[in-house]
């Protein structure tokens, strides 16, 4: 009898299940849907940074033929946002403008050229106000508020308080406190924003098409600003070009898109400039960071101290959140038995902030290596020493309540030294060399969601009919993470067949079950764990009609994959489709589901905000960055990367690995070259050029090594790989940096400018040693 | 002004009425419905929209359709034999030079016009050749080594 089961599903690189579509250009974004009658939407933005809004007029771009509507704040009356309690942002603005680039109107016309033409004979009446653009000025007593309920322009202050911080301070040998800055930064995912909404005002229904990693959000906010009930709407995401935490949140184009279908009566179609792409934003906000840490001469640690200020943007959207993420997960990483954090996240009159790859604890990630390095060099120690001195004893809670099920960063830092060849080349490198290590840690998937409904984190239905194929549905959105190849591998290992029965469909509300989509590194986590469920149930179901049909017990019933039969018997068998032909019989079509919901247990500490960081499953990761310096110009090199991951169990080792390089990558961006500039709250980078990021010719080669912990919770003993890598990038080059140069930089990025200052700097400050050690 | 183009397609030898100031890449997009071609920015920043005209690379978000009036364009769409993924596709696709897939038809025809001029490129070359093409995802290395694995001695 032939075993036709695949070998191993599960742990085999596997090409994306949609990835042939992809490589042959067939693959549909977005704005690759061209309704022939769909109208041209286009948003007027504020060219004030803050201002009272007092009139909106439009008589003349409605006069204009060819215009078929138009939108203003009067239309979109209720507010939004990702957080339920603090919602303060509409889709266009109301009485008061809060940034350069709010959308104020928008037009929808027959073609481009009339809608461009309608937006610049709108005319906005306004009484300009103060601005803030920094934090000090946003917190300064004589400051313009930006919103009325938030004095001081604070979004939310966190203080934060675990352990003993005094006597941790008391027990050290060393302690050194320092300021660090890092630049805000932007996902810039190469797709640009596009909606697609199709309104029938006979039904009253809407029809909608985003960029979006979370269509459940999108659904709820567009019932919500629309007023019109979930019931008659039906939002699908498409192939979409990346996210990394941007399409997160509901964004405002996509509400201005609906309402203005809904007034045309018609279709729109908006596809986002690179420009507005840009201004769209929610990407990680420039902090702040005081950080004071506390050592013993074995490398303990006894204490950290921290502070944070973020500089948020104009409205709240994902800032209470982001402001705790940085002070929970200073926990989780290393032992550490005393963690004091305050945190401010203020208003500013720029681009809302939001959601980016490793929410909210990078830049925390990046000062507290940073210093722990050179804690270690002070103390003549070797950084991967003083690591292996502050291991979490795993399983084990730390003192905010975050539950650690495995922990791989043991076996990481053995990795990343050998492969480095890290005992004999640190501290030897030639003169412009270096070589650092940095470690780093994130959730699979946040334990408690923002929006609590009760209902499960995840639920995956399997669809089984007459054509012996498997539909896999699911609600989770695959936005080139490769999120349903894995439901998919989880499946064809379950169930021992070949993708040639499966198909995915993902993210069509009116088909797919409610997913909370695409953010916080979930899908492994959560979805593959309700798919698991689902594809065990299913399979069940096929071995009872087997074993009906063979007149034996299902515990009798063998399956090879394609052939389900008595077991150990000489017997055919039964073939797959027979089988599926005996499941349906007196039943029909069947529809097996598999829920997943994290338990309480996990869902971190009792204080305020406790939730935030709480997982069931932390990923961690290790690595060291090799760098060359030049010292005439300050332009740093990477050489190369080795990093390890810890992801708990890799079901698809080829994703996995491609994860891990894209995250390290995007460190290494933000690490290296990354950051918006305003002048005036003027976005100076809303282009590719000036908001640049490494090219082929910057980007090193990353050696990925992964790390089976195998999670006890985890599907396959599963955990995240997307997220955990990024944050170690920062702190390691920085170290390599300062091998290579002797100068300790503080704040990110480094660019070169900022790399030759500080290399400037030493030179004059040694020439000067020089000179008093030889008096003339 | 509209005015006649006659020009060759994915190696089909076509005239349109496209207006004067039409771009190649909302020709092909929006008029030609070849939407495997892609638009990442405003303007000759990330090579998304990477068609080849006569076997060369070209940013077809920077050309004008009347441009190439006369030339060869081939885009994404053309690529795949008889229906079947060349090599170079199916490297991208086996070796995950693809991750979210929006920097990839121009990635791929970027390739295609270095393998065509150079089919023994090494890695410097194959950087080089493929440094006006911006991915967020992939970081690069998956790309690289599904180019050198199309290569004659990949
Ligand atoms: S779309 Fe042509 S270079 Fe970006
Ligand atoms: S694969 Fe997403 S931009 Fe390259």
């Amino acid at each position: 009898m032939a075993d036709t089961r695949p070998k191993s599903v599960i742990g085999t690189p596997t090409p994306l299940i949609d990835g042939v579509e992809k490589v042959r250009g067939s693959a549909k974004y977005t704005a690759d849907l061209m309704p022939r009658e769909a109208l041209v939407g286009r948003i007027l933005r504020s060219p004030y940074s803050h201002a009272e809004l007092i009139a909106v007029d439009i008589d003349k771009a409605l006069a204009l033929p060819g215009v078929v509507a138009i939108v203003t704040g009067k239309d979109s009356p209720i507010p939004y946002g990702i957080i339920p309690i603090a919602q303060n942002e509409h889709p266009m603005a109301q009485d008061r403008l809060r940034y350069r680039g709010e959308p104020v109107a928008a037009v929808a016309a027959i073609d481009a050229a009339t809608a461009e033409a309608a937006l610049d004979l709108i005319e906005l009446r306004v009484r300009e106000l103060p601005a803030c653009y920094d934090a000090m000025h946003s917190r300064a007593p004589d400051a313009a508020q930006l919103h009325e309920n938030k004095p001081g322009n604070l979004e939310r202050e966190v203080h934060n308080s675990f352990g003993d911080i005094d006597a941790g301070f008391k027990a050290a040998d060393l302690v050194a406190e320092d300021v660090f800055h890092c630049a805000e930064v932007t996902h810039a995912h190469m797709e640009p924003h596009a909606a697609l909404a199709e309104y029938d005002p006979e039904r009253d229904t809407l029809l909608f098409h985003s960029v979006t990693q979370v269509p459940y959000y999108v659904h709820l906010m567009l019932a919500q600003c629309l007023d019109l009930d979930k019931s008659r709407i039906r939002v699908i995401k498409p192939f979409v070009g990346g996210g990394f935490g941007a399409r997160t949140e509901t964004l405002n184009f996509e509400l201005i898109c609906a309402i203005l279908a809904r007034k045309a009566g018609g279709t729109v179609r908006m596809v986002l400039s690179r420009e507005e792409t840009f201004l769209t934003h929610r990407g990680r906000p420039a902090a702040d960071i005081k950080l004071k840490l506390g050592l013993t001469k074995a490398g303990k640690i006894t204490a950290v101290k921290a502070e944070m200020t973020q500089i948020g943007g104009a409205y709240g959207g994902y800032g209470i959140v982001t402001i705790l993420y940085a002070g929970a997960l200073l926990n989780a990483l290393y032992d550490i038995p005393a963690v004091q954090y305050d945190g401010y996240r203020v208003y500013t009159n720029t681009p809302p902030c939001g959601a980016m790859r490793g929410h909210g604890t990078v830049d925390m990630r990046h000062a507290f290596d940073t210093m722990l390095n050179r804690l270690a060099r002070q103390l003549g120690l070797d950084p991967i020493a003083v690591r292996r001195a502050n291991l979490i004893d795993a399983p084990g809670e730390t003192p905010n309540g975050l539950k650690i099920t495995s922990y791989g960063l043991p076996q990481n830092l053995d990795w990343v030294e050998a492969a480095s060849n890290w005992k004999t080349r640190k501290g030897n490198m030639p003169k412009g060399h270096g070589l650092g290590i940095g470690c780093s840690h994130f959730v699979s998937g946040a334990a408690k969601p923002v929006q609590w409904t009760g209902q499960p984190d995840a639920v995956v239905n399997l669809k089984l009919d007459f054509d012996a194929g498997i539909t896999i549905l699911t609600g989770a959105a695959d936005i080139g993470q490769g999120s349903s190849t894995i439901v998919a591998q989880v499946v064809a290992e379950v169930m021992g067949l070949d993708f040639s029965r499966l198909r995915v469909i993902s993210n069509d509300s009116a088909i797919t079950p409610r997913d909370m989509g695409s953010y916080s590194s979930r899908v492994t986590y959560m979805v593959g764990n309700a798919t698991l469920q689902a594809a065990q149930k299913l399979k069940a179901r096929l071995i009872a009609a087997a074993a009906k049909a063979l007149e034996t017990t299902p515990d009798n019933i063998e399956c090879l994959g394609e052939t389900y039969r008595v077991a150990d018997s000489q017997d055919r068998g039964l073939p797959f489709e027979k089988v599926v032909q005996e499941a349906l019989k007196d039943h029909g079509a069947i529809t097996e589901r598999g829920t997943f919901t994290v338990p309480k247990a996990f869902q971190g500490g009792k204080h305020r905000g406790g939730a935030v960081g709480s997982t069931m499953g932390f990923s961690y990761a290790a690595q060291v960055v090799e760098v060359s310096v030049d010292l005439e110009t300050g332009g740093i090199t990477v050489e190369k990367v080795w990093v390890s991951h810890d992801c708990g169990f890799a079901i698809n080792p080829l994703a996995v690995e491609g994860q891990v390089q894209g995250a390290i990558w995007m460190g290494m961006g933000q690490a290296m070259m990354e950051e918006t500039r305003f002048h005036e709250g003027l976005p100076l980078h809303a282009n590719f050029l000036d908001y640049s990021f490494p090219t082929t010719l910057d980007s090193p080669d990353i050696a990925v090594h992964i790390v089976n912990s195998i999670d006890p919770n985890g599907p396959f003993g599963a955990k995240e790989a997307s997220e955990g890598g990024l944050a170690g990038f920062l702190p390691a080059l920085a170290e390599a940096v300062a091998e290579a140069t002797g100068c300790a930089i503080n704040d990110m990025p480094l660019s070169p400018d900022r790399v030759f200052a500080a290399i400037e700097k030493k030179r004059k400050a040694d020439k000067k040693r020089a000179a008093k050690k030889v008096p003339v | 002004m509209t005015s006649r183009l006659t020009l060759t397609i994915n190696n089909r030898t076509q005239q349109h009425l496209v207006a004067d100031g039409t771009l190649l890449v909302d020709f092909l997009r929006d008029q030609m419905g070849l939407t495997g071609t892609k638009q990442g920015c405003d303007g000759g920043e990330c090579g998304a929209c990477t068609v080849l005209v006569d076997g060369k690379p070209r940013l077809s978000c920077v050309t004008l359709a009347h441009s190439v009036a006369g030339q060869s364009v081939e885009t994404i769409e053309s690529v795949a034999e008889n229906g079947r993924l060349s090599r170079l596709q199916a490297m991208f696709h086996e070796r995950l030079g693809t991750q979210c897939g929006f920097c990839t038809p121009g990635m791929i025809m970027a390739a295609e016009g270095l393998l065509r001029a150079n089919p023994n490129p090494d890695q410097a070359q194959i950087k080089t050749a493929l440094s006006g093409n911006l991915c967020r995802c992939t970081g690069y290395v998956k790309i690289i080594e599904s180019v050198e694995a199309a290569t004659n001695h990949g």
